[in-house]
């Protein structure tokens, strides 16, 4: 657990992001992002990019193999899928965050639950909004798996692999550090069939600060 | 670990040995299985899978993992992809435990680890890296750096303690240890046999491993891979609707 000294007074942005919603912003090399879990257990899911390469984007596995670590917290460097550090987790007031998950989608929603809930929201179809809103020549091609902020997925010694309570709670936050000009994207989940939202999807707020 | 073999006693249709680095491309349709054997202890196979006819339709390792509720892949488990169905399902596996959360190298990690020896130095014993191996082969189906994602690492296993900190297992493969993917879908298949990234081996040496496809037998209701979850279950149906809609 790593508080930060930063004030939301001095904040250059600030955003809430409704649960269902997609939000992207560039973040500057050197600025700051928070993400604030606002109202508890709510799961932000999270891409970035190198702002002048979209092909250069946020990579689970390299973040994974870079760190030998699964779980994300203070000092995880963010590596993207050509080797670069995108961003540094510099505060974390929750302790653990998923890269394993991957987002929610209307087709793994069939395979994973049931056909009949093909027609649920799910982050993916925010991501292509999201990503679009970007650059439009985007497209599900450069959606990678990506962060869940806030959300608790543990892995057994043993190898299995479950969805567990979020060990987040009220006002957690996330800041962390942009090495280089990124673009986040942030899908605030509006999964109902898993406790990853705790079955009540809830706001986001995103924050920036200048170096 | 028991060895279930589905494919047919017939000649393999097609053979051939990795040695060295080797990187391999191919479409193999469905129906057909792809055996991968070891021909030596340590054996690591860096795999990334597409659909070959919409390649951004490929393998997920968030859906594989949550989908059946694993950190890692084996016999009976499937491969899914990020359409809510099924590219592959690993029909046989006399090794139990395969990676698919550490990625591949790149350039920087075999410089650093190996020594980055050159064409110019080894000629063709020089030092490939695994990132670098599959935008290669993407590059010669139209795909590149922009349509990587977590590959499989077959042969190898990486364990996680509570902590979530990641330790590589040596040894794990032996000689002669297998694993057979059956297709459920035409799939772009790219591969190379570039080393674990977490292998502390300080040596460069990637392991010979034999590729051999066969025509194996259509699935039936009661196939243990797609019995093995309820989730298998509905990507196989998912899968079925695809090609019920795409085949003439």
């Amino acid at each position: 657990m790593t508080t930060s000294s930063l004030s939301p007074r001095t904040a250059v942005y600030r955003h809430v992001i409704p649960a269902g919603d997609p939000w992207t912003h560039e973040i500057k090399r050197g600025q700051t992002l928070r993400i604030v879990d606002v109202e508890g257990n709510q799961a932000a899911d999270t891409l970035f990019y190198d702002a002048h390469d979209p092909s250069n984007r946020y990579s689970a596995s390299d973040t994974i193999q870079r760190q030998a670590a699964l779980y994300l917290s203070t000092g995880t460097r963010l590596i993207s899928t050509l080797g670069d550090e995108l961003l540094t987790i510099v505060a974390d007031t929750c302790g653990r965050h998923d890269t394993l998950g991957g987002a929610c989608s209307r087709e793994s929603n069939t395979m994973r639950y049931s056909f009949d809930k093909e027609y649920m929201h799910a982050c993916r179809d925010s991501f292509i909004c999201g990503v679009h809103a970007w650059r439009p020549e985007l497209g599900k091609r450069d959606i990678g798996p990506n962060i869940n902020f806030f959300m608790n997925v543990p892995v057994t010694p043993d190898g299995q692999l479950t969805f567990a309570d979020g060990v987040s709670a009220p006002g957690c936050y996330v800041e962390l550090r942009a090495e280089r000009d990124v673009v986040c994207v942030i899908s605030n989940c509006p999964q109902l069939n898993n406790p990853c939202n705790a079955y009540n999807p809830t706001p986001v707020e995103v924050l920036v600060w200048d170096a | 670990m028991d060895v279930t073999i589905n494919h047919s006693p017939a000649a393999a249709l097609f053979t051939k040995t990795l040695t060295h680095s080797g990187l391999w491309s191919a479409v193999v349709s469905r129906g057909k299985t792809l055996r991968l054997t070891a021909l030596e202890a340590g054996a690591n196979v860096g795999v990334l899978l597409y659909n070959a006819a919409v390649p951004s339709e490929r393998y997920n390792l968030p859906d594989t993992l949550k989908g059946q509720h694993i950190f890692y892949l084996r016999h009976p488990f499937c491969l899914h992809s990020d359409m809510g169905r099924v590219l592959a399902s690993i029909t046989a596996d006399t090794v139990g435990w395969h990676d698919t959360v550490c990625g591949a190298s790149d350039a920087k990690l075999v410089k650093t680890k190996y020594g980055g020896v050159n064409y110019q130095a080894a000629r063709n014993d020089f030092q490939r890296n695994a990132r670098d191996s599959f935008v290669i082969e993407l590059a010669k189906w139209g795909l590149g750096a922009r349509d990587l994602v977590p590959n499989l690492n077959l042969f190898s296993k990486v364990v996680a303690d509570e902590a979530g900190r990641l330790s590589f297992v040596s040894s794990h493969a032996r000689a002669g240890d297998l694993i057979e993917l059956r297709f459920e879908m035409d799939t772009l298949v790219v591969l190379n046999t570039c080393q674990h990234p977490l292998d502390p081996d300080p040596q460069y040496h990637p392991r010979e491993v034999r590729l051999e496809v066969f025509r194996t037998l259509p699935v039936g209701a009661d196939d243990a891979c797609r019995k093995s979850r309820p989730e298998n279950e509905r990507a196989f149906v998912n899968t079925e609707n695809y090609i019920a809609l795409r085949t003439a």
